[in-house]
């Protein structure tokens, strides 16, 4: 293209060598949007273990990642949920970024990672306990090894960066794993988290799900080149990654913790997907984006994708589909009766936890309050919610 | 005991922190080979490494947000802002996450981060060196927040707060840094006056002040300069902002019936109107007059010319104790 500086006369303005430039970005693809696997002759090696029946379960565990969303959305539209952020479309990116990971790797995650939450092994009531307004965080951090899902874009890339180093301080071999959105490097944390990790050369993987909207803004408001292309910016190896092939994400991850683990310092993983979905169940997409691109990516999406390379190995079965169903309805039936039967948390529970040592402010409000809830005649200080207002 | 500056004392408090809980570390910009540019962490990297007193890159919500994910890991981390007007890029990563966390995984997990902050005037400095911003933080549920007006205090302080499993904001009075007080270094912490507690360091019959941080010298200068015209001051060190120890405040004002409190910050919305309702609300039939607050004004801090006249002096101080008496005073017949 032409590089006319002057914009006049020439085929082309300048901000259009920058898009030529993104071009030549490699998309690392194992696994065609048809279906066809593909060889690569570095990504190979990184998922040559993976045997057909670890396939089936990859297959499986994004089969029932997208019946958990489907249900959370179902539950949400019937009242039982305040609100859902909903991953369709990005079952490859979680399943097989989480499927690289170990039991003591450390997850720091957005509020759209239930399906990373799901591989990590979590109740399946903990997923839903947020968004039914019981709780502020789920589960406890530490069964699971990862941090409750962080609301405040970015800023859990820190967490991520701060306990990587004290993994290096402890002279282990585990890596802490942040996973954020397009949106997300645009924040100050995200940018101070990479230059952190790259100073202190500590075992961190940046896990961008480039799902090209945050809310209503296109990935090009964000960034006019690739997201991955700004981590050599910082020093920090990149790998730009098509987020709908679970293999080529797992194989990306691999090498990601790999080089964390053998003291390579950061990576930073540009997953490229796409949120098929509304930002939340309060979002509505008609409102800005076109119905042909949600057409085009339905075309790769990430589970048919694994569905035809089963195909092609005449292991996507009518058992294996059926053992996948019963799973996933499982799953929904589990998640379904844990939100409708989660008991309502007590009235005192709203000063519980503030502090870990007494307060004498909080103490005294607790004591207050208990007082005037019990002034209704019920010591246990039930009271209704009118009551309380 | 020993003769040590306020900067000595913490630096001390640090060590011993340091030396008795290896999950103790320490971050921040220019702490580790210069020591600090006030020199409070002088000789730690030397004696601790550069893994435990870590000098950062210059980013503050990342200096808070690091500390965050070690606390995650089971580390106590202690981190220095280098000048309080420098805490605001820090304010998501303080309000949002170190403040809330515990709350939110329903105590799963705990943040035992201190947050050391140079704070206060007087020392000639340009913008944004002088700030008194600890209403934002009392004004934070999830954090303690405490102040130090003596080298002890100090000394002994900065351990409580930095063993202490929530996280804690812990405010130097910057412009006495470098004054000297009496310290003990075998006074163990555990059963020292905890952090928490207000100290009464004058007793006094006929007004209450209050005040922490660096105007209690002041506050203990005017209560001299008014016991030689008789009247009898007595001076409350709060020490702990949050929470405000209410109960010692409490007694002295029902024994006095007339309360003065004097900070650096601004008047409208800080700790000066936090302590007058407070009080109110408790010694209403106690009180022989109106609280009166002795502030900072509602202005940026103010160039170095004119600072003098923002930061409550001896003599607006006991300007303000003769409003409480009831005394002619520098407002006096002005209505309301």
């Amino acid at each position: 293209m032409s590089t006319d500086k002057t914009g006049q006369g020439g085929t082309a303005a300048p901000e259009d060598a920058g898009h030529a430039q993104e071009q030549r970005r490699e998309l690392v693809q194992l696994v065609t949007p048809a279906g066809d696997r593909v060889s690569h002759p570095e990504f190979d090696y990184w998922v040559r273990d993976i045997t057909d029946e670890q396939l089936c379960s990859l297959y499986g565990d994004m089969a029932v990642v997208r019946r958990i969303d489907v249900e959370a959305t179902a539950l949400q539209r019937q009242g039982e949920l305040a609100l859902w952020p909903p991953l369709l479309g990005q079952e490859a990116a979680q399943v097989g970024s989480a499927r690289a990971l170990r039991p003591d790797d450390f997850v720091f995650s957005s509020y759209r990672e239930n399906g990373v939450a799901y591989c990590r092994g979590v109740d399946l009531t903990d997923i839903v306990r947020v968004w039914r307004g019981n709780a502020s965080s789920g589960w406890d951090p530490y069964t699971i090894n990862m941090a409750t899902p962080q609301i405040i874009i970015g800023a859990q890339t820190l967490h991520a960066t701060g306990y990587a180093m004290g993994i290096q301080n402890d002279g282990a071999d585990s890596v802490a794993v942040t996973y954020f959105g397009d949106g997300a490097t645009s924040e100050g944390d995200v940018n101070e988290a990479m230059v952190f990790a790259a100073s202190f050369q500590v075992p961190v993987v940046f896990f961008c799900t480039n799902n090209h909207w945050a809310i209503s803004e296109p990935v090009r408001l964000q960034s006019h080149i690739h997201l991955a292309d700004r981590a050599a910016g910082f020093g920090i190896p990149s790998l730009r990654v098509d987020g709908n092939d679970v293999l080529a994400v797992m194989a990306a991850t691999r090498v990601a913790l790999e080089r964390a683990r053998r003291g390579g310092g950061p990576t930073f993983i540009e997953a490229v997907s796409y949120r098929m979905g509304p930002h939340t169940t309060a979002d509505d997409p008609t409102r800005y984006r076109d119905a042909n691109e949600l057409e085009d990516w339905a075309a790769k999406d990430p589970i048919s994708r694994v569905a035809g390379l089963l195909e092609r190995k005449g292991l996507l079965t009518e058992e294996l589909q059926q053992q996948v169903k019963d799973k996933a309805d499982a799953v929904a039936r589990e998640m379904r009766a844990g939100c409708t039967t989660m008991p309502d948390p007590e009235p005192l529970d709203v000063f519980k936890h503030v502090y870990s040592t007494p307060n004498s402010w909080l103490d005294r409000q607790q004591d207050h309050y208990a007082r005037y809830l019990a002034s209704f005649g019920d010591p246990a200080g039930a009271v209704s919610e009118e009551g309380a207002r | 005991m020993s003769q040590m500056t306020f900067a000595r004392a913490i630096n001390a408090g640090l060590r011993k922190s340091l030396e008795n809980d290896p999950k103790v570390v320490l971050l921040g910009e220019d702490i580790g080979t210069l020591g600090g540019v006030f020199r409070v962490t002088d000789g730690l990297q030397k004696d601790f490494g550069k893994h435990r007193v870590v000098d950062t890159p210059l980013a503050e919500s990342a200096i808070v947000g690091t500390a965050v994910g070690l606390a995650y890991r089971g580390y106590r981390p202690v981190v220095e802002i280098q000048f309080d007007g420098f805490i605001y890029p820090a304010f998501d990563q303080i309000v949002s996450q170190v403040a809330k966390l515990h709350y939110r995984t329903r105590g799963a997990v705990r943040m035992p981060i201190t947050i050391r902050v140079p704070f206060g005037g007087g020392i000639g400095s340009p913008e944004h060196h002088s700030e008194s911003p600890e209403a934002y933080f009392t004004h934070t549920a999830g954090l303690r927040v405490v102040t130090v007006a003596s080298p002890q205090d100090a000394y002994t302080v900065i351990q409580q707060a930095i063993s202490c499993d929530d996280p804690v904001v812990y405010f130097e009075p910057k412009r006495r840094y470098h004054d000297k007080g009496e310290v003990d270094e075998a006074l163990d912490p555990g059963i020292a006056l905890p952090m928490d507690r207000a100290r009464v360091l004058t007793p006094g019959t006929d007004v209450t002040l209050v005040s922490y941080g660096p105007l209690v010298k002041t506050a203990l200068d005017a209560a001299s300069a008014a016991a030689d015209e008789g009247v009898s001051v007595e001076v409350i060190d709060l020490r702990s902002l949050a929470p405000v120890d209410y109960d010692t405040v409490v007694s002295s004002v029902r024994k006095t019936g007339r309360l003065v409190i004097t900070h650096e910050a601004g008047q409208s919305g800080g700790l000066g109107a936090e302590v007058a309702a407070s009080i109110t609300e408790r010694c209403f039939y106690y009180l022989e007059a109106a609280p009166v607050r002795v502030t900072g004004f509602d202005i940026p801090y103010p160039y170095s010319k004119l600072e003098m006249h923002h930061l409550p002096g001896l003599d607006r101080i006991l300007d303000g104790v003769e409003r409480a008496l009831g005394r002619p005073n520098s407002l006096s017949g002005l209505e309301g």
